[in-house]
């Protein structure tokens, strides 16, 4: 059992709108970057890139990062996160990193994703952009920009599927399967 | 959500007994390694807290820095114990060695012995799990799971490839695992070597064996070159290393006839002019220090992928 909570284009105009808040206060495109979590994270951070180019006809450094040796919550047995590649080919030093990702929890991705973006230097502000921030953060975490705020009991699981990774674009909730 | 990977073993003691799947998994995570060491600063807070051992009983400079750097990158405490410093030299055996130390609460033991089936015997005295570093004349799981990486790197796919592996068979542990691994991974394995320095049987293996390097290379995608032992030639197997060297050292004569994408790889540490020409060692084709930056991510592989059979913190 699941209900859609956004479809193809409410994602498309909460995308517009974040790309036109990041160029307001960072005051244009000249120095930022823009860093997806793997997996629907880097997705997103190249949807905002495009529309970034769109508007400024500036093309963002973009990186990926994978949080898997920064998480707090590995080793119980020999069943363990696939570690993914981590992709910043680029110096942090003065930029303004804008993190992205596609639901925003407990803030504990956020908090190891802040760990690992610090090991690749100094960058000037690290902001965070997330399509769906469903509350109960367990971290002192906020979003600087945020697509739509969805408040949902624990029990439920929110689930965005992106065309690239999912094959179609929209945001679901569904009862807990355990 | 998290997509996640499981080994079918939870100690590395030979590569007969990893499937394909656990290779695999373990080059694809050693693939996602690799980023850590071209970082300034080459090091990730996963195995903060954990204690890694390196009880070495024979002499290593590669596998044992690799293990070590492996462990450091991952933030592990790495403790480094050689034979000849250990208290085995008092006469305590290597089952109280290794109980002793266990009893110190590492996470990990990574072993190098020279008696074959030395880290499988270590394996039913202790709880935690151990790598083999290389026994004997058995295996050497590590080494030939970053040959595998550096060929896939090279080659894309490991499925179908022809592998030629040239020299002292018959003592060579990092032929006997190449061999269990290139077979699980679909590929063709050919060896060359005087009928002296191939062990008996060594069909069985389902290789194909030939006694001419310049047939037995013709159409490899690979050629590795093992080194010729000197420590374990004073059993009269060799009339003489010239004469050998006369035989099956690769020089770029034999490559006139080989295609130029034939890789050419060599576990280390190289005999110069014995086994492989100064010229072909340092060639195109050649990928030995490919082979030893990819160790390091194969290790840190290793380990992320056995770590943690009790933590505390796990939910």
């Amino acid at each position: 059992m699941s209900t859609t909570i956004l479809n193809e284009k409410d994602i498309a105009r909460a995308i517009n709108r974040i790309s036109h808040e990041i160029l307001e206060r960072n005051q244009g495109a000249e120095n930022i970057a823009l860093i997806g979590i793997r997996t629907r994270g880097v997705t997103l951070s190249s949807r905002l890139q495009a529309k970034i180019n769109a508007i400024e006809n500036i093309e963002v450094a973009t990186g990926a990062l994978d949080i898997t040796l920064y998480r707090d919550d590995i080793g119980a047995g020999l069943q363990k996160p696939e570690l993914k590649k981590t992709e910043i080919t680029f110096g942090l030093e003065g930029k303004h990193v804008i993190l992205c990702d596609d639901v925003l929890f407990t803030g504990r991705t956020i908090r190891a994703a802040i760990d690992a973006l610090i090991d690749f230097g100094r960058p000037a502000s690290v902001q965070l952009a997330v399509l769906i921030d469903r509350g109960h953060r367990e971290l002192p975490i906020r979003p600087d920009y945020v697509g739509k705020n969805i408040p949902t009991p624990k029990s439920k699981r929110v689930q965005v599927l992106l065309k690239e990774v999912d094959e179609e674009d929209k945001v679901i909730i569904q009862e807990q399967v355990k | 959500m998290t997509q996640t990977t499981t080994l079918s073993q939870r100690n590395i003691i030979t590569m007969e007994s990893l499937t394909a799947n656990d290779i695999d998994t373990i080059l694809d995570t050693a693939d996602s390694f690799k980023e850590v060491s071209t970082r300034a600063i080459k090091k990730v807070p996963i195995l903060r807290g954990r204690t890694i051992i390196n009880l070495f009983f024979e002499p290593s400079t590669r596998t044992r820095t690799s293990f070590e750097i492996a462990g450091k990158r991952l933030s592990a405490d790495v403790i480094n114990i050689s034979g000849a410093a250990s208290s085995t030299v008092k006469g305590e055996s290597l089952i109280d060695t290794v109980r002793n130390l266990e009893a110190m609460s590492p996470d990990i033991l990574v072993v190098r012995h020279n008696c074959s089936g030395a880290p499988a015997l270590i394996t039913q005295f202790i709880s935690k799990p151990v790598i083999n570093a290389g026994d004997g004349t058995h295996e050497h799981p590590s080494q030939s799971l970053l040959d595998l990486l550096t060929i896939r790197e090279h080659k894309g796919d490991l499925k179908g490839l022809k592998v030629t592996i040239v020299g002292d068979i018959a003592h060579s542990r990092v032929a006997r695992s190449n061999i269990h691994a290139m077979k699980t991974m679909g590929m063709t394995v050919k060896v060359v070597a005087p009928p002296p320095l191939l062990p008996i049987g060594i069909e069985q293996l389902g290789v194909d064996v030939c006694h001419d390097l310049e047939k037995g290379i013709k159409d490899a995608d690979v050629i590795m070159i093992l080194r010729i032992q000197l420590e374990r030639q004073n059993q009269g197997l060799l009339s003489s290393l010239r004469e050998y060297s006369n035989y099956f050292c690769l020089t770029e004569k034999h490559l006139s006839n080989v295609s130029d994408d034939t890789l050419i790889i060599h576990p280390g540490p190289v005999n110069r002019g014995v086994e492989i020409s100064l010229d072909v060692m340092e060639g195109p084709r050649s990928l030995i220090l490919n082979q030893v930056t990819n160790g390091v991510a194969i290790r840190m592989a290793l380990f992320y992928l056995l770590l943690g059979e009790s933590d505390a913190n796990s939910n």
